[in-house]
Parts: structure tokens; C-alpha cells; sequence
């Protein structure tokens, strides 16, 4: 049953709140053991939170546009009295004295938090490998990875454990894993969804986006818990427009531009002309750009103009994002001392005790972005490093802003692959990181993105295709992101 | 913070000169913490002014207290600095009480560049920055005589993390620790002026570092510096700088050089001791929050700041001193003299500031300029006013002494119907109670005794003492103020303290003649 039925039922009373809880929470029982999608299952409090909802309905008041529906959290999402890990030992035994506004903004909405999901240590990863507390697995095959780092919320939504989740995505933390397992998965405009109570791997690129198994879902829960908020700065003010309602609209007339530098060996890179001389990003494979054209011709079958648009910073974005990312990353995570909460091995000073806890709770792929960031910050090194990824940054969103007085958006890959087994990745940290050569650019320049299933790759696993607008274009992505849902092949289906 | 006498102290030879540049912190008297909702307030319980943002908590983000940019700038205007649009960075580094292990500062971009603070003697000091910062924690260190390196733990209290600061940056123009007393004082009256801080040395709301160096005189290179920090009061400030000049000029005439360092003053042994040097020095990793948004002040808010700066102590020590000029001049001619000094009568050519610079820069520093200046406007005479007023140092609060009232006290006094220490007395109760001054010395029965009452004392204490007399009318002039010391006390016994001390020694000036060596 979708988020927006739930809804709809449990406030016409037909079903309780209760009842839909229940059954997700026997689902959870009877098959997360084999996911691990969990960190923590909250079934005392969901329950009590589905006995509100249902109170509030019998009662006659009104109720939020989520009522009743169960929600996992990605568990770097700060919650009140709850523990909140980041899938780390540093933060073993801390609980939040504070709700993140995502958080807020879903109870008052009516919907009912089932759990906190495994992610990669502090979302530094593209697997869910990276977690102290283990890996997460697909759904669709339990040999592969669900993606990272917000691998549990994808698996929690594709095996049904919750109609919707939140995750977090940094460079694609929300779209390739939600690619991987064939849900929808949307990276917010920067700003447009608040940070406050996100635990922060790189706070200029940090975003919390909506996971969910259709593409209505996610835009209930991204309109759920968008808008300004003044604890966070860097939100913005002032009105939006609606994206549910517009859904249905189609694109006909929509301008499409599919990105050269990111669909090598397409067959429309052929035809269109001015290309030569192109230099697009390696290792996307062939079934996968294969489904990227799909969507393309089911776009202008809707009615969109799909032109090939070049972009070409786009292929710089994975470099200057292991610096940016990094660096802010070595600044956020250093308040993980031993002093204050979480993880704290002692020793005869505190020099040596910060030394010694952040050791001992650290894992090794938090270590090496630690020390990358930490490198490209430093004195003498900063103007290569730190300073040129700005400039990057700068031209990035100087070439993509170009490219929307063209086309009002760009499709392309979400990941390279398909799904990956377990281990196949974890001995080379490069290899990993070219999970996010295709998403990263929109958290480089702060534009929105949806990552929704298209049909399967050679081995029957998901492939996600990627939408890219500008700045506060959510509706228009999420428009053309319905049309695809409808047009979608069959392949990489149910799990 | 007292207006001491200057201290006389060692001064480095003649043939090098000082060159110091200060770096003062203050932490602002703002309602609020820099970035979340807390209390700003010194003295509570430790960590009961603490949330999520200035405990640094995971996922808490930081927002800026537009009252302390405001706050910021008020000061920065006053200073004369350009209001620019800044950007926060964050300055990494471990500490404890440093709850991120960043401090959110300004880095490359501050609030306010390029200003000046002219000192009451005239000098000049360039302020290079005046940026906004937030303060840490404070460690306590328990066990072990309360030192970091034997202690047996620390405790921390948040409750000052996050307080708004602003860390205002000399140019290396101070020549001298008298010019770098004078440059603090000035500072902090300006602080007090424009409202922004209470800035008391002794409690940590201003801390004072010194960078020091030394260069042979009329030479304008810049050589080594040292940093000196744990300057707790404006005399550890002079002396160390004393210390600390004579140190490299030690080590340049013996043909070492000093090592760019942190120093720390060691007030118990008048000296300063190594910290940690440039080498060792941690790497800040400065870059901007990407928390936080550029501030990006308007224009008309600028406008608005620089029409809302009150007087400032350099103007109202100078209208102070003028005013004094006219309201004497007036008393002296008996008739109100124009505002335009040009127009009025000329005074005596060698004629004392009936207030002095000094005497204005004690009143300005007390805020209470105003209120002498109202009693002048209402006729009292400027001197005794000012005396009157810089002597009570015991009334805390002046509020309920109106210019009227102590215009008339001190008119009182000037015509000798009270004695000096009768005024005082009656001041006393003026400030406590409120009331007329005429009402309150009746009441008390006070009365200065006067003409041929007073006369026929003082030529009995005269009678009474030959020795002395003959002595005081024999000699100079130091010679008859001492003296006048011991008849003058005789005078005061005989009349129970009924007589004016001033009304006394002109007695005796009249019996005694022009001193010798005048005639």
C-alpha cells in the first residue's frame, strides 16, 4: 500500500493507524534479520504515536497529510531521548536531546517512525559496508549491496518494512541507493529542506531527501518536511509552489537535455552533433546508459524535446567533491573528542584521551576522509587543494546554470551499475567512490535531483535514472519523474 | 579600573624604541549567546546557560544574534573603522572546552577594517580589525595546585561557550607601556560609551594580549615579536611590556635574536616565560562556515548605526574641558559668556583649565560629565564642582543628585556657609536620600564659621604655636604648605571641624605676607 493510501484510509477511519503499524512491524520482524536494514526498531513508541493518530480520528480532529504512515529514519537523524549512531562506535549510547526538524515536521504531519536505519559510518560510503554495526543488503539479492550511504532507508522502503524513509545525501547518498534498489529517491535543493538535527558529514553539500516507492510518496514527504526553517541559516525563505498537485500535469512541451559527459556509448551521443571532443566520465555500463535512452524516447513520447546538452565541469565534480567533502567533513567530525558524549577511552591527559577515543570509534573510511580533509586544509596546501575544489564548484554551477537556459532539465545516469555484491569494493576506496560520479554535480551546485527506477539492467537488478533541474525546480523533476514511473518497462521489479 | 597616578618604571635605553601592537577581547553585553538563544550572564551555575548549538551537539547548526553584529559595529563605527560585508570562518583546533572543536570567527573577511583610536594625549593608534568571535568554555583545573600539567582533572563550564566577542587588533603604533595603559583605558571608554560591554579586565570580560617587539630609535623595520598573554590588569600590562622590551634588547645587544613566541607574564616574579613558539604552532585550517551566511550589511544600516553613536569620551572629555573654560570665565567676569570662544573675554593669560584633561577623562570614564556639566549650566563653579564630584569616590549611585542640588550645594561651599568636609557629608546624603542641600545642612546643624569668628581662632592658634609661625612665615613655599598642615589642624580642633580648611590657610597667607624669596 503507498504513503498517500495509508493516509487516505486511516483518516476516513477505514483502517487504523494501529493496524497499518502492526503489519509493517511483522514484516520488520520476519525479515530484517536477513536485511539489516534497522539500527534500532522503535514498535512501543510507533505503536503509541499510531494510537495518537488514530485517537485524534476517532476524535473527529484533523489530521496531517501523512496519518498513520510508518517512516524509517536514517539513523544520522537526530532524535529525542533516542539513540542516534551514524552507524558508529564514537556515538554508542548517545541520545539527542532534541528532534531534527525533518523529524518535527513528520510527527506533525501524523506519520509514525518505525525505526532508524543502518547508513554508511557518518554517510561516508556508497554500500552501507562502512557501518560498525554491519553491512545492509539488497533486497532484490541479499549476495548485493542496497547502495550507500542511506542503504537502509532504500531497503527498508523496498522490502516494504515502511512506505516511505528519510535519507541524507552528501554526493548521492539518497539516489544511488534508492537507484540500486528501484525506489524513488530525491536530493532537495540545498536549503529547501533544513539540517538542523542532520549530523554533518559536509554541511555545504548535505541535504535530507524522501525515499519511497512511488513517485507521489516522495513528493508528499518532501513537501512535508521542506520549507524555511530559522534554526537553519542556510534555509530558504519564502513561498514554494505545490508538487503534488501538479504531478499529473505530464511534460508535454518539457525541454529535456540528456548530459554527454555522463551517458558515454549512448546512441543519441552519436547523432547529435558539436560533441567531438567530449570527455565523458568512464565506467558506466552499457545497460545502464541503455535505460537512460529509454527514458529518454519515453520522455518525448510524453510530449518533452530531448536535445544532448554538454556540460563539461560535470567530469571534475568527483575530484573537487573528495576535496570539498572531506575538508568540511575534518572540521564537522572533530567535535567527536571523548569530552563531552559517545565514545571515550581514557588516558593520562586529554590530548592523548582525544587521541585514543577517536581511534578506537572511528572506522577506517571516516579515518581516511579525516585525513584527506584535514590535508587539503592545511598551510601551504590549501590553494592547490581546498581552493581550486571551490573554483570548480564556481564554474560547475557557472556551466550548469548555462545549461538551464537551455533545457529546463537534464537527464542521465543515477549510478554506474547495478547493484555490486557485497566486497566486491570495499579493498579499493577509488573504485567505491565512482558510485557517485553521476550525482555528485548536483550537490556541488546545490540544483535538485531525482533518481527514479527504470527497468532493469542485463542481470534483472534496478536501474535508477537520474532527473536534474535548478534551483527550487522539485515540481517540474517530480512531473517528469511521474511520467517515467508510468512508462516504466518491466524488469528490476518487485523484490 | 582606577585612574592611577602614572607608575614611574624602568624604561628601555634611548637608543631603541618600543613597538607593541595590542590584540583585547570583549565579550559583549548582548542578552543572548552569539548563535542560539541562551543566556549571555556571568556568574551562574556552571552549565545551566547550555543547548544543543553552544554545546556543539551533533546535528545542531549555528545562527547569528543580529544584536551582537549590531553590537559589533556600533563599536567598530565608534572606532572609526569601514563596515564591511563579512564572512564567518571556522578556526580548528582541539581544546576541551571548545565544544566543535572549532571556533566560528572571522578570518580573511571581517566586520570592521581599517580604523583608529587617538589617545587623550593625542597619539595615534591604527586599528587594523575589529572581528566578531565566539569564546570557548572555561577548563578548571582541580588537584595538584590547580596547574594543567599536575592537576588530577579538569571541569568544564559551557556556560561562556558561545558568547559573543569581538577581538579588536592594534596596529604596532604604541610606543610605550604608558601608551598602551592609555590605549586600553581610552578602548574601554569607548566601550562603555557606546554600550556594547562591561568590560572589566578583573572578570574576563577584556583580556588584553601584547605583541612586543623592539627596533633601533628612528628605525622603521619590524623586527621579532612576541606574543604576551595572561595580562590580567593594566599594570601586569605595563610592566610586561617593560619586561619584555628590555629582553630583546638584551638579546640584540648581545647578538642573539628573540624567537617568535607566545609568552606568558608571570605576575608573581615580574617576568615573562616561554609558551609555545611559531614552529609548534597549531594550523588553524581557517576556511568559511559553510553553516552560516555572508553578512551583508545595507548601507542605510550603516547610516542608521553612526546616527544612533552617542558622544564619544574623546568629544565629551573636550566639550567638558571647554564648558568648564566658559562657566568659570562667566563667574570670573559676571556675565554669561558666548559659546564661541572667540567671542567671549579673554581670560588671564596663565589662567589653570578650571577642569583638566584629567579631571574630565575621570568624569567621562564614570559618566558623570553630564551632570557637572548641567550643575555649570546652573552657575556652580566648575573647579569645585569637579572636585566635589571626583572626590566622592564612596556614592555608587549618583541618580538622585539633580544639577540643581548640587549647584547649590557647591555654591554653598564656594561663599564658605559649610566646610569642605560638611559638603561632603551632605553630598553623602544627597545621593542616598535625594533632598535640598540648604534643608539637609540646617537640619544637621552644619555651619562653616566665618569671618571674625574664624579670624579670632586662627590668631589664637598663631599665639599659641611662635615656633611654628615664625617658621611658616620665614618659609617658602613648600615650607608654609607643610605647615599650614599642622596650624590648619589646630584651627580644625579649636573649631570641633566648624571651620573651611581653604578659608584657614588664606588666613594665614593674609598674616603671614608674601613668602621671602618673592620679596
Amino acid at each position: 500500500m503507498t504513503a498517500l493510501g495509508i493516509a487516505a484510509v486511516v483518516k476516513s477511519g477505514e483502517r487504523t493507524a494501529l493496524d497499518v503499524v502492526d503489519e509493517h512491524l511483522a514484516r520488520i520482524s520476519q525479515r530484517d534479520a536477513e536485511i539489516g536494514a534497522f539500527n534500532l526498531v522503535l514498535a512501543d513508541e510507533a505503536r503509541t504515536a499510531a494510537r495518537e493518530v488514530d485517537a485524534a480520528v476517532s476524535r473527529g480532529d484533523a489530521v496531517g497529510p501523512l496519518a498513520g504512515v510508518p517512516v524509517a529514519l536514517k539513523d544520522n537523524l537526530c532524535t529525542r531521548g533516542v539513540p542516534t549512531t551514524c552507524s558508529s562506535r564514537m556515538l554508542e549510547g548517545w541520545r539527542p536531546p532534541y528532534d531534527a526538524t525533518v523529524v518535527q515536521r513528520l510527527r506533525a504531519a501524523g506519520a509514525v517512525i518505525v525505526g532508524k536505519t543502518n547508513l554508511d559510518e557518518f554517510a561516508m560510503g556508497s554500500s552501507t559496508e562502512n557501518s560498525a554495526f554491519g553491512p545492509t543488503r539488497n533486497p532484490h539479492d541479499t549476495e548485493r549491496v542496497p547502495g550507500g550511504s542511506s542503504g537502509g532507508s532504500a531497503a527498508a522502503v523496498a522490502a516494504g518494512f515502511a512506505p516511505l524513509a528519510l535519507g541524507s545525501d552528501t554526493g548521492g547518498s539518497v539516489r544511488q541507493p534508492a537507484a540500486l534498489c528501484g525506489v524513488v529517491g530525491l536530493k532537495p535543493t540545498y536549503g529547501a529542506v533544513s539540517r538542523y538535527g542532520l549530523v554533518a558529514f559536509a554541511s555545504s553539500l548535505d541535504q535530507i531527501g524522501p525515499m519511497a516507492a512511488n513517485v507521489a510518496d516522495a513528493a508528499a514527504c518532501f513537501e512535508a518536511i521542506s520549507g524555511h526553517d530559522p534554526l537553519d541559516s542556510t534555509s530558504i525563505d519564502g513561498a514554494r509552489d505545490p508538487v503534488v498537485a501538479g504531478l499529473g500535469q505530464g511534460v508535454d512541451g518539457l525541454r529535456v537535455g540528456l548530459v554527454a559527459e555522463l551517458c558515454a556509448g549512448s546512441a543519441r551521443l552519436q547523432d547529435a552533433d558539436g560533441l567531438d571532443g567530449v570527455s565523458a566520465v568512464e565506467g558506466v555500463a552499457a545497460d545502464v546508459i541503455a535505460r537512460v535512452d529509454a527514458a529518454a524516447t519515453a520522455l518525448e513520447a510524453a510530449g518533452a524535446a530531448v536535445t544532448v546538452v554538454s556540460v563539461p565541469s560535470a567530469v571534475l565534480g568527483l575530484s573537487a567533491y573528495y576535496l570539498v567533502a572531506p575538508a568540511e567533513a575534518s572540521s564537522n567530525l572533530a567535535r567527536y573528542d571523548g569530552v563531552r558524549y559517545g565514545l571515550r577511552v581514557d588516558a593520562a591527559n586529554a590530548a592523548e584521551m582525544n587521541v585514543n577515543s577517536r581511534t578506537a570509534g572511528f572506522g577506517a573510511e571516516v579515518k581516511r576522509r579525516i585525513m584527506l580533509g584535514t590535508y587539503a586544509l592545511s598551510a601551504g596546501y590549501y590553494d592547490a587543494f581546498y581552493g581550486k575544489a571551490l573554483r570548480v564548484r564556481t564554474l560547475m554551477l557557472r556551466e550548469f546554470a548555462a545549461a538551464y537556459a537551455g533545457v529546463d532539465v537534464l537527464l542521465g545516469p543515477t549510478a554506474p551499475t547495478t547493484a555490486f555484491e557485497l566486497g566486491a569494493k570495499t579493498a579499493d576506496p577509488l573504485l567505491m567512490y565512482l558510485n557517485d560520479v553521476c550525482t555528485i554535480p548536483s550537490n556541488l551546485t546545490g540544483h535538485p535531483a531525482v533518481s527514479v527506477p527504470f527497468g532493469g539492467g542485463d542481470d534483472g537488478l534496478p536501474v535508477g535514472v537520474q532527473l536534474m533541474g535548478p534551483a527550487l525546480s522539485e515540481p517540474v523533476l517530480l512531473r517528469a519523474a511521474a511520467v517515467l514511473e508510468q512508462a516504466a518497462p518491466s524488469g528490476g521489479g518487485a523484490p | 579600573m582606577s585612574r592611577a597616578v602614572p607608575q614611574r618604571e624602568p624604561a628601555v635605553p634611548d637608543d631603541w624604541e618600543l613597538v607593541v601592537g595590542l590584540e583585547v577581547h570583549v565579550e559583549l553585553s548582548t542578552a543572548t549567546k552569539l548563535f542560539c538563544g541562551c543566556a549571555n550572564r556571568f556568574g551562574d551555575e556552571p552549565n545551566t546557560n547550555v543547548c544543543p548549538v553552544c554545546l556543539g551537539l551533533p546535528g545542531s547548526l549555528p545562527v547569528v544574534n543580529a544584536a551582537a553584529v549590531d553590537f559589533a559595529m556600533r563599536l567598530g563605527r565608534a572606532l572609526g573603522c569601514e563596515a564591511r560585508g563579512a564572512v564567518f570562518a571556522r578556526k580548528n583546533y582541539f581544546y576541551p572546552d571548545m565544544p566543535k572543536a572549532y571556533q566560528i570567527s572571522q578570518y580573511d573577511q571581517p566586520t570592521n577594517t581599517d580604523g583608529r583610536l587617538e589617545l587623550p594625549g593625542g597619539h595615534t593608534v591604527g586599528i587594523e580589525r575589529a572581528h566578531i568571535e565566539e569564546d570557548t568554555g572555561k577548563t578548571t583545573h582541580i588537584g595538584g595546585g590547580g596547574r594543567i600539567h599536575d592537576a588530577d582533572y579538569a571541569l568544564v563550564d559551557y556556560n561562556r561557550a558561545g558568547v559573543p566577542l569581538v577581538e579588536i587588533v592594534s596596529r604596532p603604533d604604541i610606543r610605550g607601556a604608558e601608551q598602551a595603559r592609555a590605549y586600553v583605558r581610552e578602548l574601554r571608554a569607548i566601550l562603555l560609551a557606546v554600550g556594547v560591554s562591561d568590560a572589566r579586565m578583573e572578570e574576563g570580560s577584556m583580556r588584553v594580549d601584547a605583541n612586543v617587539s623592539v627596533r633601533p630609535a628612528g628605525s622603521d623595520e619590524l623586527r621579532t615579536r612576541c606574543e604576551i598573554k595572561n595580562l590580567s590588569s593594566l599594570r601586569a600590562l605595563g610592566r610586561a611590556i617593560v619586561y619584555e622590551a628590555q629582553r630583546h634588547v638584551d638579546l640584540w645587544s648581545g647578538g642573539e635574536r628573540p624567537r617568535q613566541e607566545t609568552r606568558h607574564w608571570d605576575e608573581a616574579n615580574g617576568r615573562t616565560t616561554p609558551g609555545r613558539s611559531k614552529e609548534d604552532a597549531d594550523d588553524y585550517r581557517y576556511f568559511q562556515d559553510p553553516d552560516l551566511v555572508p553578512l551583508a550589511p545595507a548601507v542605510e544600516k550603516i547610516a542608521a548605526i553612526d546616527a544612533a553613536l552617542p558622544p564619544l569620551p574623546a568629544a565629551r572629555r573636550a566639550d567638558l574641558v571647554e564648558a568648564a573654560r566658559r562657566a568659570s570665565l562667566a563667574i570670573l567676569t559676571g556675565k554669561p559668556q558666548p559659546s564661541d570662544p572667540d567671542a567671549r573675554e579673554a581670560p588671564a593669560p596663565d589662567a589653570p583649565e578650571p577642569v583638566s584633561p584629567e579631571t574630565a577623562a575621570l568624569l567621562v570614564e564614570r559618566g558623570q560629565d553630564g551632570l557637572v556639566r548641567a550643575a555649570m549650566a546652573e552657575g556652580a563653579d566648575p573647579e569645585l564642582t569637579a572636585t566635589r564630584v571626583t572626590n566622592d569616590l564612596a556614592i555608587d549611585d549618583w541618580s538622585s543628585v539633580t544639577p540643581e542640588g548640587l549647584a547649590a550645594l557647591v555654591a554653598m561651599e564656594a561663599s564658605e556657609q559649610i566646610t569642605a568636609t560638611q559638603s561632603k557629608q551632605v553630598l553623602a546624603e544627597m545621593a542616598e536620600r535625594g533632598g535640598a542641600p540648604e534643608e539637609i545642612a540646617r537640619r544637621r546643624g552644619f555651619r562653616a564659621m566665618a569671618g571674625d569668628d574664624l579670624a579670632a581662632v586662627v590668631d589664637g592658634v598663631i599665639a599659641d604655636n611662635p615656633d611654628a609661625w615664625s617658621r611658616y612665615r620665614a618659609g617658602d613655599d613648600a615650607e608654609r604648605k607643610k605647615l599650614s598642615g599642622f596650624l590648619t589642624g589646630q584651627v580644625m580642633r579649636a573649631t570641633k571641624g566648624q571651620a573651611d580648611g581653604a578659608a584657614v590657610n588664606r588666613l594665614l597667607q593674609e598674616r603671614a605676607g608674601p613668602t621671602s624669596q618673592l620679596a
